[in-house]
């Protein structure tokens, strides 16, 4: 697959859809495209991050350790996003993704993603917007799982 | 330094000036002998038809105007011999002369007081140790013997020209007093104007300098104009300054030119009057009017002598002014040997005050005493003074007051043989000198030669000269080449056990890696070392074994004859090998003539330029928009970001179908960029299967044919040879890393790594990776790498003082306290000084300091000081 390809899926993705071609084939040019097996890791929970990658094709599974073992709490598939909160605020990885099936993804470095987004502002808006979303997306889920917490056990709240 | 240029090279060359003088003296009764047989010629040969008489013998007339030519032209011969000698002697005693003052004026420079770094520009410097001493060396050589040689020659003539006629003698010299008059005067305001010139060039020499360091600030203020416009403003000033010395100067000419032609008025009028009545015969006129073509020359000499004088005597005074600079360090605390001392005992430092040049005190009484040895932080927000403390404590920087007593010795006045070896500093940013590593790393237990070098006898002779020479200009007493080493301060024995010290200095400061990467990426001389090359080869046949038998084998694609390798670049595959030297490197093929007529009779030709275009048009749409200093350039493009223009201008010029309207050299542009096309990692798809295969047939070729002048130049892939030229690491895979596949360089490195721990090869590869070069300045290496190889150099001395100021604040976090445990680690029972970024890694310090507007703050354990887990930190940061 050459880069005309990769562009074509780049333009797929939301955060990329308002981008113009040619900056999403510097995009591809200046980025690594890597190629998994069923099972490899992309990256682990814990360990420091330097990269974001976009899944190009195929599937993965996004797991956390808890003390009961691994717990599955995503799957993600074409044009999902890995790994931009460790690039992002300089925190560990926060879960731990495994190719499901054969994976290709581009991968994104640290400093290309920063010079990305200094270079074209409107990336970062858009990172910002769906960062915001899914921030959103979380308070809500909180929200309703303190409500059904207080509905379980009146006392609970206290707990949170 | 002395004062005076005279008085300089009085005291270092008057021998030599006394030699050139007595060379000169000795010449005189020859010139004088020369001026003298004109006249026997034209009044005993020419006149006396009887002839003469010679040593007894009697001659005749014609035999005798012979003899007395034949004597002649002997005196040109010994008086050309003469000058022959005494200039050359001359040239090598101003030579000797100037590199003296040039090697003292480099030692000043090492002496200068810290702070006067922040107040001099470099190119200032630069510009008066290279350019200004320069006409010195001219001068130096004349000094004595000039005037001497020229004031004797005057003199001579003058006493002949005396000798034949005292009338014609005082007119020779009537108008001499005139000129001695005016001529200083006028020649005084030249030399002030000289003096304003000097300052001027030397301050343009600034301002260059100065450009250069902040183009990227004038370009991003679009500020050039305005910087062109000072520039210009300032070469008008160099440029009225010499046009008013060349008005003075130049009559100065004339008014010397018109009275040295005024005397032949004399001679004529005068001498041709006497030679009427009788008194004076015709051949003592056409003698004197002979030595007065020949006085003119001494005068103009003398004169010129005077101005060049003038000129040396102002450089020097200039020159010297500059490098004599309050607080320059006194040149015995950097020449003496290390005495023997005991410096146990407790550091104390007495009311230490260190203030800035504008007054303002970044150290202001600081006193406390530290029970040596011991670990100790210091810990203070910026500007509290940390970094002077640090630099006092090292004797790097002299306190405007205030004591450090290190037990009972004053460390301010110890020796650098002392404070340099025992004691060492480590700054930021630390410099990193052009070299290898292993340069970098020994330069520090380099003190002085242990061992002298090893001088092959046909050398010994040169060898010998440049010993002698460096002595006579009193230079260095140390050759350079001898094995300056001190493994004892190492800890060692000997050479051989070097790389192990070394390598585990680079392991403590985390940089073994980065050196063992640059091992695996260097070459070999395979010629000079046959063993470590049957050993990569080993290492390639387990690498082979390995790859086959895992599941990794997909991560490398191997050479192979008959088959494009995707992960190379074209040139590689056209090669099938690497090159030797330069004449088949990467740049030259495009417009190598056997590479092109390979092409040719492949029929590549044109389908190469063809993709060089697509290159090209790729390139131009992808980076157009970059400003040319964007690291993508460097990381990514195939295209200088300074001939991108160049190649937007080609790919406007014509679309892909008529390439052929390209003139030869563009062509050879395009098809230099196809020859670095990788495919697999620029994913262009350019090089189809069939161009491949036809790459791969053209291969053949290129090996089948190639001339036999041309068979050194290329090393070619061969399973089972070592191939000469390519990396260590492309020899031990024999292939490429792919592209694309996860962490394929991780899992290749981590079995290469393996393969060469089981041969024990991981030595040798780092001892490849040690003699890496680092580039001006280190220029090749990051800033977090130049800042771990200053640290690991002060490891490696093994100091009983280390002390740090910030030298990890260019890594991230987790690996500067990482290194910082491993030094504390390594420091045990040693004293290590730190001044540290970040308060929480004080925690495993013995105690801690804390500085504050350039107090003490504080000074205890890290418990007694952070009490309630929050004490320092409010400390610091308020």
């Amino acid at each position: 697959m050459g880069l005309k390809q990769d562009v074509e899926v780049l333009r797929g993705i939301p955060l990329f859809n308002k981008i113009e071609p040619s900056k999403l084939k510097l995009l591809a040019f200046t980025n690594e495209r890597l190629h998994y097996l069923a099972g490899e890791e992309i990256c682990r929970e814990g360990e420091p991050g330097d990269a974001a990658f976009i899944i190009l094709e195929g599937e993965a599974e996004v797991t956390v350790a808890t003390p009961h073992g691994p717990l599955i709490v995503a799957e993600l598939g074409r044009n999902d996003i890995i790994g931009e909160t460790a690039i992002l605020c300089d925190v560990p990885r926060t879960a731990t993704v495994t190719a499901v099936t054969e994976l290709e993804t581009l991968r994104i470095s640290k400093e290309n993603f920063f010079q990305l987004v200094s270079q074209f502002p409107q990336i970062g808006l858009q990172v910002m917007a769906e960062l915001a979303g899914r921030l959103h997306h979380t308070t809500q889920a909180l929200t309703a799982a303190r409500a059904r917490l207080a509905e379980l056990e009146p006392a609970g709240a206290a707990i949170i | 330094m002395d004062k005076s240029i005279f008085r300089y090279l009085m005291r270092h060359s008057f021998k030599a000036q006394m030699l050139i003088l007595a060379m000169t003296v000795a010449s005189l009764p020859f010139l004088y002998a020369s001026l003298e047989l004109p006249k026997r010629i034209v009044n005993d040969a020419l006149a006396n038809e009887q002839g003469g008489a010679m040593w007894g013998f009697r001659l005749d007339q014609v035999d005798y105007l012979f003899v007395l030519c034949g004597l002649f032209l002997l005196l040109v011969l010994i008086n050309g011999a003469f000058k022959y000698i005494i200039n050359v002697y001359k040239g090598i005693v101003g030579e000797r002369m100037l590199r003296r003052l040039r090697y003292e004026l480099y030692g000043c420079v090492m002496r200068f007081p810290l702070p006067h770094f922040r107040r001099i520009s470099t190119g200032e410097v630069v510009q008066m140790i290279n350019a200004e001493v320069e006409p010195l060396g001219g001068f130096i050589g004349e000094a004595v013997a000039l005037p001497a040689f020229q004031g004797g020659t005057l003199l001579t003539i003058l006493i002949f020209m005396f000798a034949q006629d005292w009338v014609l003698g005082t007119a020779a010299i009537a108008l001499y007093p005139l000129q001695a008059y005016i001529i200083p005067k006028l020649q005084r305001q030249v030399n002030l104007l000289g003096k304003a010139r000097v300052r001027q060039v030397r301050y343009l020499a600034e301002r260059i300098s100065e450009t250069t360091a902040g183009v990227r600030d004038l370009r991003a203020n679009d500020a050039t104009q305005l910087e062109r416009a000072r520039f210009s403003k300032d070469l008008y000033k160099v440029f009225d300054l010499r046009f008013k010395i060349y008005q003075k100067k130049f009559f100065i000419k004339f008014l010397n030119n018109f009275l040295a032609q005024l005397a032949p008025f004399f001679f004529y009028s005068i001498g041709g009057y006497l030679v009427i009545q009788g008194d004076l015969t015709l051949g003592a006129l056409v003698a004197v009017l002979g030595a007065h073509e020949k006085l003119y020359a001494p005068w103009k000499e003398l004169l010129g002598y005077y101005e060049m004088m003038w000129d040396a005597h102002i450089k020097y005074d200039q020159v010297i002014q500059q490098f004599d600079p309050v607080g320059t360090r006194d040149e015995q605390l950097q020449t003496a040997e290390p005495p023997e001392l005991d410096l146990a005992g407790p550091l104390r430092v007495i009311n230490l005050t260190v203030s800035n040049d504008d007054g303002s005190m970044t150290l202001d009484g600081v006193s406390f005493s530290l029970e040596l040895p011991s670990r100790v932080a210091i810990l203070g927000p910026a500007g509290a003074g940390k970094e002077d403390l640090t630099l006092v404590l090292a004797n790097l920087l002299m306190p405007n007051g205030g004591r450090v007593m290190l037990g009972d010795k004053d460390l301010l006045r110890l020796p650098e043989s002392v404070t340099g070896r025992r004691l060492t500093h480590v700054g930021y940013p630390a410099q990193i000198f052009t070299g290898t590593i292993e340069y970098n790393l020994l330069f520090g237990i380099k003190y002085r030669p242990v061992r002298p070098a090893t001088i092959e006898p046909r050398a010994k002779a040169q060898w010998q000269r440049e010993r002698l020479e460096a002595e006579r200009s009193g230079n260095s007493p140390y050759d350079v080449e001898a094995d300056w080493v001190d493994y004892q301060a190492a800890g060692i024995n000997g050479p051989d056990e070097l790389p192990a010290v070394m390598e585990s200095a680079l392991a403590l400061v985390g940089m073994d890696r980065d050196v063992y990467q640059m091992g695996l990426r260097g070459s070999i001389d395979a010629a000079a070392r046959p063993q470590l090359a049957a050993s990569v080869l080993e290492a390639r046949r387990a690498m082979g074994e390995r790859l086959q038998s895992s599941n990794l084998g997909r991560l490398v694609e191997v050479f192979d004859v008959d088959r494009y390798n995707t992960n190379a670049t074209l040139a590689e595959n056209l090669l099938f090998g690497a090159p030797m030297g330069d004449e088949l490197q990467i740049e030259r093929l495009a417009s190598h003539p056997y590479v092109r007529q390979v092409l040719d009779r492949s029929d590549l030709t044109e389908r190469l330029v063809d993709a060089g275009y697509r290159v090209a048009e790729t390139m131009v749409e992808l980076f157009a928009d970059l400003p040319p200093e964007h690291e993508y350039f460097r990381q990514f493009s195939f295209i200088n970001p300074e001939d991108l223009p160049d190649y937007r201008t080609l790919v406007g010029k014509v679309d892909a179908g008529t390439l052929a309207k390209l003139s030869p050299t563009e062509r050879e542009r395009l098809l230099a960029l196809t020859f670095k096309l990788i495919p697999a990692r620029h994913r262009l798809d350019l090089l189809d299967e069939a161009l491949q295969a036809s790459i791969v047939v053209a291969r053949h070729r290129f090996r089948a044919e190639l001339p036999p002048s041309l068979r050194p130049a290329v090393a070619f892939f061969e399973a089972d040879c070592y191939t000469a030229g390519a990396s260590l690491q492309d020899n031990i895979l024999f292939g490429k890393i792919a592209y694309g596949q996860a962490q394929a360089a991780e899992r290749i490195g981590d079995l290469i790594g393996e393969v060469l721990s089981e041969l024990d090869l991981r030595g040798r590869v780092v001892e490849v990776g040690l003699q890496a070069e680092v580039g001006v300045g280190g220029s090749r290496l990051s800033l977090a790498q130049r800042q771990k190889l200053a640290l690991a150099r002060a490891i490696l001395k093994r100091p009983e003082i280390l002390i740090v100021y910030d030298a990890t604040a260019a890594l991230d976090p987790g690996e500067q306290q990482a290194i910082i445990e491993r030094c504390l680690e390594s420091f045990k029972g040693r004293t290590l000084i730190w001044a540290l970024g970040r308060w929480e890694w004080a925690e495993k310090f013995d105690q801690v300091l804390v500085m504050r507007h350039g107090r003490l703050a504080a000074l205890g354990s890290y418990a007694e000081l952070n009490k309630d887990g929050s004490a320092l930190d409010d400390m610091i940061a308020a």
